[in-house]
């Protein structure tokens, strides 16, 4: 059983209990207070962060629960700031693109691994893995200089290609464990009807995997926009600087101001798409997480 | 026909398709990754050994001059008992600390989250949807959020500390070893929740009937989590430790952000980035850059090995 089939694990789990213990279903006190615990672990800290951006002036020097005179003017005032909506794009534009040429790429790699008879599956495997846990500093350095002699330094195009170093084994790994859940006998079925083998992979295997190449293609997005080690190396200024390179690079409006609120107004903007990913795909997320690492 | 044959009579069919054979189509799908990978990390890592064992300052970039130090292997020489040791062993002895004292207290956490969560079962889609925000959470916004709850006046931990009676002063951010502390609270609030999802997958596979024959036969509520879960849930436990510890031995934006490695939080990525980035000393940083590969790489061996064998079932048929 593997990482796809989590939530129904989940699911059955449930009813089981259901049926077992009917007499009981209330939930004891302390497992309330510890999932309680749980919410105010996960979420008061972002509360924080919130509460802080909506934060001006003399606010900004108390620790009210509740801002004393709420203001969405850090929030203006970011969007002014071209630093910040230009670096917004750039990170759109490089989590996007990092992620459709993963996949594409992957793709092929992780249904060959997953379904093909071929030599060296288990070399070919573990070099993917052993390439993600490579420290980024390692190639940093040496794509630094590189990027600065062949004029990708400071480029858009410079930081997609490294990013596939982690985006890539991210996209196997999670696809061929998916690829490896999808039923054989149709693919065989459409083999004996006389396709190639890519025309199976292609017309059968890639729509049955729907499910697969996006909770791949959300996992590569959310590493991408996240990047933060190769985003400050490899850029000098605003124009290839993503959000979370421009975010430790500022410093607020004038020198006298507390520049946290606007900080952390910034913060919580480039939160949103990853809390909206969370919510809208939450079981896709966990399955992709625990694909591989959990053998039943 | 033939094929449609076999699989009647329940033999494994005989794959046979148009087209190019199939272990040549398979090298044709997975070249493209593996020519990509080797351009984008094998030949990098190679070109950061040469770098490092090269010398030359981007700053003179007049008088161009790559050429090997005086001393054979003069920047790890430098960096492990040279001029440049002791920021090297400091940032070191920041790495592992950090590394052990996160992962360890990321464990703990994580196993207890992921016990509550799979004996609540109800509301656990929400659970899991709540946990998952720390783990989205960029790692930039998650330094950015501890340092407005850490700051002297804003942050409401000094506020609390003053309530109870305890010294409310303390400038965290500005103080060593308080600002380490603090980069490894916020680390554990960030991966913790990853580390309860990965274990919650391992416990969900666990049948419940283990369960039911250690109560029959009289075990106390600690025997059974000590004496059947904890066994069973060892390898889920092991890939997320595993996980853990390489992230943790990286880490980078956290001091970054928190303290630009002010106050003891220098880390290995750290030093090795201030090197070749700021102050433009490509071979130095790149030998910084190599020694923290190494290490990182001694520890996944660990890794390959433990998990060595979960790979081989997902490479075989």
């Amino acid at each position: 059983m593997e990482a796809a089939s989590v939530p129904a694990a989940v699911e059955r789990a449930g009813k089981k209990t259901k049926v077992r213990d009917p007499a009981k279903p209330r939930t004891p006190w302390w497992l309330w207070l510890a999932v309680a615990g749980i919410v105010v672990f996960c979420l008061f800290p972002f509360y924080w962060l919130l509460n802080t951006s909506l934060k001006t002036g003399a606010d900004l020097s108390t620790s009210a629960l509740v801002p004393p005179s709420p203001t969405l003017s850090n929030y203006e005032a970011i969007f002014r700031d071209a630093n910040f909506t230009i670096a917004l794009k750039n990170s759109a534009i490089v989590a996007l693109v990092t992620t459709a040429l993963s996949l594409i790429v992957g793709s092929f790699c992780a249904y060959a691994l997953a379904r093909l008879r071929m030599k060296r599956k288990f070399l070919i495997l573990a070099i993917v893995l052993s390439i993600s846990t490579f420290p980024q500093i390692a190639i940093a350095a040496p794509i630094f200089k590189l990027w600065r002699d062949v004029g990708l330094y400071n480029t858009i195009p410079g930081l997609v290609i490294p990013y596939l170093t982690f985006a890539l084994p991210l996209t196997i790994y999670i696809l061929t464990s998916f690829f490896k859940e999808i039923p054989r006998d149709l693919e065989e079925a459409a083999l004996v009807d006389g396709a190639t083998n890519f025309e199976a992979f292609r017309k059968v295997v890639v729509p049955l995997a729907a499910p697969g190449l996006a909770t791949a293609g959300i996992l590569t997005f959310i590493a991408a926009w996240n990047e933060f080690l190769l985003a400050i190396t490899l850029t000098s200024s605003t124009s290839a600087r993503t959000v979370p390179a421009a975010i430790a690079f500022f410093t607020g409006a004038t020198q006298f101001e507390q520049p946290l609120g606007t900080i952390s107004a910034a913060s919580v903007i480039i939160s949103i798409p990853l809390i909206l990913l969370v919510l809208l795909f939450q079981k896709r997320i966990v399955a992709g997480l625990t694909a591989g690492a959990v053998k039943g | 026909m033939e094929a449609a044959t076999a699989q009647a009579a329940g033999v494994q069919p005989k794959r046979r398709s148009r087209g190019v054979p199939e272990r040549r189509l398979a090298w044709y799908m997975v070249s493209p990754s593996l020519v990509l990978i080797a351009l984008v990390a094998v030949y990098p890592i190679v070109y950061a050994v040469w770098l490092s064992l090269h010398q030359y300052s981007l700053i003179n970039a007049g008088e161009v001059r790559w050429a090997l130090p005086s001393a054979p292997f003069g920047n790890y020489t430098d960096a492990l008992w040279g001029q440049d040791s002791a920021a090297f062993w400091s940032a070191f002895r920041t790495t592992f600390i950090f590394t052990i004292a996160s992962v360890i207290f990321e464990l703990l956490i994580g196993i207890a989250m992921a016990m509550a969560m799979h004996a609540a079962f109800k509301g656990q889609g929400i659970l899991r949807t709540v946990i998952l925000v720390p783990w989205a959470v960029l790692t930039v916004v998650t330094a950015i959020t501890w340092q407005t709850i850490f700051e002297p006046e804003l942050g409401f931990v000094n506020t609390m500390l003053g309530a109870v009676g305890l010294p409310d002063d303390t400038i965290w951010l500005g103080s060593e070893p308080e600002a380490l502390i603090v980069m490894i609270i916020a680390d554990v609030w960030k991966t913790a929740p990853f580390m309860a999802l990965l274990i919650l997958a391992g416990l969900q596979v666990i049948p419940n009937e283990i369960y039911e024959a250690g109560k029959v036969d009289g075990a106390t509520g600690w025997q059974r989590f000590r004496k059947l879960t904890l066994p069973l849930l060892m390898p889920a436990i092991l890939v997320a430790l595993i996980f853990r510890t390489l992230d943790a031995l990286r880490i980078f934006d956290l001091p970054f952000v928190l303290t630009k490695g002010a106050q003891g939080t220098d880390t290995l990525s750290l030093i090795s980035y201030e090197t070749f980035q700021q102050n433009r000393l490509v071979g130095e940083g790149s030998a910084l850059a190599v020694l923290t590969f190494v290490i990182v790489m001694a520890v996944s061996f660990l890794y390959i090995r433990f998990i060595g064998g979960n790979l081989k079932t997902m490479a075989e048929e």
